[in-house]
């Protein structure tokens, strides 16, 4: 992480359990001048509502992210790949636990 | 990169915003966007975020006044999460581009504007239910659309901002209720806060459409959904009968059901002081201004001294990575604190 000046604190990106059995999810982001900060913050900003049992936070610029350039580009070799679907397969129509 | 290029992939690129507008998909922060539609973006999220900060101010104002414990901690409830609506705003605003120093920077430069509504005072414990009712409540209209706004952080941050409002309308219309079922002076209290109140709130939903000429590119984008008229209309045909309700009336007196439209009809609102109040001649704001820069001022100490303590941790933990293997105690302390991180 690089220096920084007063008011000038590293982005760090927060995620948010909701309940116990599902995956955290993106809730937004904030600033804090560290990580302990940055998890208390998180906590009063996202979760005053009882709206989340854990709460994870990532700074910003340690996120690599897919092509932004691509346009979808970058996802579309699934199509034409259909076969990769149960629904492909139709003989089995009729036929119990299939 | 001859010129040419250049405008092609900008034209390939128009396009494609083109189609997940027309689609009315989102656009998404690492998305290709006109300049125009980012700038006017970074503008209203800004400064809804600035209004929410700033809006803090009239509430706040009536905390250590509340008149039970149970008012002041709903009160203290309400203002925290105004704070929090003006995180989650600036928190999308950032991701158009403009960094968070820039965006405070212009706030308390006096450069950005804020929602009007703000620099009108708070005179009267009444006045918490008349903004929580009138205020919040023109919000919420305002708001509830804007939750499917094509730029994806901002609709996001709406939809966050929703749930919590509806607290805040409801609060204050209870306060209303209360004091309109009281005392004649406490009645006539309220009657006077909502007096006060109501015009400035049908306000917040800008000018006449007539006189508002960006709104139609909004439109088009699929930021703005309603006119600043439709909404007005259909906030007037809310507030109607929750006035009722009260026992209390809106000091209009126009206002009255159109059977052909289908409608509350509504008399001409003042919109010279409107636009005398943006321009910084409003009761208050002065006052505001002076009130959030003193605010940021006073909290340079706290800022600087959560810095300097988070640098000392990183060098401590640098030192320590230097010499984990002989000294067991530090690792511990750093392997705690990447513990916490990933919330194990
Ligand atoms: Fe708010
Ligand atoms: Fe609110």
């Amino acid at each position: 992480m690089s220096e920084n000046t007063t008011g000038n604190w590293p982005l760090w990106e927060v995620f948010v359990r909701s309940s116990r059995g599902l995956s955290h999810v993106h809730a937004g982001s904030l600033h804090a001048p560290d990580a302990t900060m940055a998890v208390r913050n998180a906590r009063d900003l996202y979760t005053r509502r009882n709206e989340g049992t854990s709460v994870w936070v990532v700074p910003a610029d340690a996120i690599t992210s897919s092509d932004p350039d691509s346009k979808g580009g970058y996802f579309e070799s699934a199509q034409g790949k259909s076969y990769r679907h149960a629904t492909y397969y139709t003989k089995s129509e009729g036929v119990k636990h299939l | 990169m001859t010129e040419q290029t250049t405008s092609t992939e900008n034209s390939v690129d128009q396009q494609h915003f083109d189609t997940l507008i027309a689609d009315d998909s989102r656009i998404e922060p690492r998305d290709w966007m006109p300049e125009a539609y980012r700038k006017t973006l970074t503008r209203q999220v800004s400064q809804h975020a600035h209004s929410e900060i700033i809006g803090m101010q009239p509430e706040a104002n009536w905390i250590t006044r509340a008149p039970s414990l149970k008012r002041k901690a709903i009160l203290m409830a309400k203002v925290q999460d105004e704070a929090g609506h003006g995180l989650y705003l600036y928190s999308a605003a950032e991701t158009l581009g403009t960094p968070r120093e820039v965006l405070n920077e212009q706030l308390l430069s006096g450069k950005a504007k804020y929602s009007s509504i703000f620099n009108y005072p708070a005179r009267t414990w009444a006045d918490m239910g008349a903004i929580g009712w009138l205020v919040d409540g023109a919000a919420i209209c305002n708001q509830v659309p804007l939750c499917r706004a094509s730029y994806g952080p901002y609709g996001r941050a709406m939809v966050r901002i929703c749930k919590e409002e509806s607290f805040h309308q409801r609060q204050g219309w209870e306060i209303l209720y209360e004091l309109s079922h009281g005392s004649k002076e406490q009645k006539q209290m309220a009657q006077d806060a909502v007096n006060r109140t109501y015009g400035p709130a049908l306000q917040m939903f800008g000018p006449p459409d007539a006189d508002s000429p960006n709104s139609q590119q909004s439109m088009e984008w699929n930021i703005k959904r309603f006119s600043n008229d439709e909404l007005r209309q259909r906030f007037v045909d809310m507030i109607v009968p929750q006035a009722e309700a009260l026992g209390l009336t809106l000091p209009d007196p126009d206002l009255k059901w159109n059977e052909e439209r289908g409608h509350y009809d509504y008399g001409q609102l003042d919109w010279d002081e409107f636009m005398s109040v943006i321009k910084g001649s409003g009761p208050c704001n002065v006052q505001r201004m002076q009130r959030r820069r003193k605010a940021h001022d006073d909290g340079a100490w706290v800022r600087e001294a959560a810095e300097a303590y988070a640098k000392r941790q990183m060098q401590a933990a640098a030192e320590a990575a230097g010499s984990a293997d002989d000294n067991e105690e530090v690792s511990i302390v750093a392997g705690r604190a990447s513990a916490e991180l990933i919330g194990a």
